[in-house]
């Protein structure tokens, strides 16, 4: 006969258990479904870990682009199931300037300040991404004329621009290259469509994917507002064994190099 | 054949319910009609209103996100409906998992499942350990725990946006009540449910059961998806006041003895 007292303790056990074990599958699914950040988020969006928060999922933004552009994530999309994307490929971004899918967001994941001036919405304000070059792939770096996607961009001249250099291996004719200047680029998409290569050359990633980050504690000799960085700067001297020599008593130092 | 239609009035009528909402979402997003825009986790009604999802706001209340005043608006509307109508009403008239539960339940009744398993090996209580499980995952993790592994928005979506591999969320539901557990998503494991339950715990309308008309024939709790919330039936003259009944109607329609019927609630607490 069990005791009431132990019928307690065991049943709680039993629950606590089943709970963590389901915890942990849920959880497991959960961190892989949301591990992909190659996602491309409508305009205005927050960043990824704050869009997963509070992007509710009623699909509002997708009935709102008049393009079908934007899409849910369905099963089998491998994305975060409900959250709306878009692949430049298939249908890219048309840079509505009006933005309907902004506006009509209840939740605030697309964020209708970070694509106004002024309390006027701009749609070249937003971030969707940026286009990325693959130049061993694009036929404008073999010297083939080709501006495809430099006449499909609606920042032409800002956000993609041509480079001329001489072609050295006929001596007489030109390279147009396509460069994509990040600071103005929206990640619209309208180049990796226009893209004639049989994949596209030219691509948009995530901004998170496709920029560097340099560290702040570089200085811009050249540039005026870069210079206040070395008024708050700090300098810190790191110390090992050798620091206790001078840097040539190290170099002339041939102990252990001579024995044999 | 007005038998039939009498003897399944609530039925019939959720359908209809169910699949009227279900077309107006379609055609707030293909035909661009603005009586409700979006899905069930949050809408537009008649272009104005905002209606959300309370159980999809907690979660994202819970994963540390900011909470715009239009969720918490459409909340709160969602939340007061449900508090006065019944909560579970959600579950019986709304929800489109309903009418694949529902199916795989009748099938269960016609295949005879019922008979070679009388009790269900599972406690009704699962889906309040899966709803707190939601919101200290959506705490721990940072997203909305169970709204990216919902059935419900998974099938609403798909209805409504394409179907890509929903189908087979559908068929899994399906299955597992059909062959696992009777009423099993519903009735044990869906955290929405239980959800409602709670905010339906003091709603108005409620089934009221006449104890001296009973026959105790039973074919009120053979078709109730929350049995347990019958206990009274050939018992007790009260009213049914679990939050975990659904106000489907099952139970009035298919008396004989017009011992169940709706009714305003009288009482405050139940008894059991």
């Amino acid at each position: 006969m069990i005791s009431d007292r132990r019928k307690f303790l065991l049943g709680s056990a039993r629950t606590l258990g089943v709970m963590a074990l389901g915890g942990l599958v849920w959880s497991a699914y959960i961190d892989e479904a949301t591990a992909s950040k190659l996602i491309l988020r409508p305009p205005g969006a927050l960043n990824e870990n704050e869009f997963l928060k509070t992007c509710i999922k009623c699909g509002l933004c997708v009935e709102a682009c008049p393009y079908d552009t934007l899409v849910l994530a369905k099963p089998g999309d491998n994305k975060p199931l409900g959250t709306p994307f878009f692949e430049p490929r298939t249908i890219p971004c048309y840079m509505c300037p009006d933005i309907p899918c902004v506006p009509v967001c209840p939740s605030g994941a697309l964020d209708e300040k970070s694509v106004s001036q002024d309390d006027v919405l701009d749609i070249n304000k937003s971030r969707m991404g940026l286009a990325v070059v693959d130049a061993k792939n694009c036929i404008a770096f073999w010297g083939i004329q080709c501006d495809a996607c430099y006449r499909a961009c609606p920042l032409l001249d800002q956000a993609l621009y041509l480079e001329y250099t001489k072609n050295e291996r006929t001596g007489k004719h030109a390279f147009l290259k396509p460069i994509v200047d990040s600071d103005y680029c929206t990640g619209c998409g309208l180049c990796e469509r226009a893209c004639v290569t049989k994949k596209a050359a030219i691509f948009v990633l995530p901004r998170e994917i496709a920029l560097g980050e340099v560290g702040g504690h570089y200085v811009k000799g050249w540039e005026t507002v870069d210079e206040s960085k070395i008024d708050t700067s700090k300098s810190q001297i790191t110390t090992t064994k050798i620091s206790k020599e001078r840097a040539i008593d190290s170099l002339n130092d041939m102990k252990g190099l001579l024995d044999d | 054949m007005t038998k039939f239609l009498f003897k399944h009035r609530f039925l019939i009528l959720r359908r209809l319910v169910q699949i009227s909402l279900m077309v107006l979402y379609i055609g707030g997003n293909a035909w661009g009609w603005t009586i409700l825009q979006g899905n069930l986790s949050s809408s537009m009604f008649l272009g104005a209103i905002p209606l959300s999802d309370p159980f999809a706001a907690l979660q994202m209340f819970s994963a540390g996100a900011v909470i715009s005043a239009n969720i918490l608006v459409g909340a709160f509307i969602i939340t007061g409906i449900y508090f006065i109508i019944g909560g579970r009403v959600f579950c019986s008239w709304v929800c489109p998992v309903n009418i694949i539960t529902d199916a795989a339940n009748y099938l269960r009744r016609k295949l005879g499942f019922n008979q070679i398993q009388k009790k269900q090996p599972a406690s009704r209580n699962i889906r309040y350990y899966v709803l707190a499980l939601s919101l200290i995952l959506s705490y721990i993790l940072g997203v909305t725990a169970f709204e990216l592994i919902s059935p419900i928005s998974i099938t609403h979506r798909g209805i409504i946006f394409g179907l890509g591999f929903a189908w087979a969320m559908m068929l899994v539901i399906f299955l597992f009540d059909l062959f696992i557990l009777k009423n099993g998503w519903c009735g044990y494991i869906c955290p929405l449910g239980g959800f409602y339950s709670v905010i339906g715990k003091f709603s108005l309308i409620r089934v009221d059961h006449d104890e001296p008309k009973c026959t105790v024939c039973m074919k009120c709790k053979e078709v109730c998806p929350e049995s347990q919330v019958l206990w009274m039936v050939g018992k007790q003259s009260v009213q049914v006041l679990s939050g975990e009944c659904t106000n489907c109607g099952r139970c009035v329609e298919v008396c004989d003895d017009d011992a169940l019927n709706f009714s305003l609630r009288t009482q405050i607490g139940d008894k059991k």
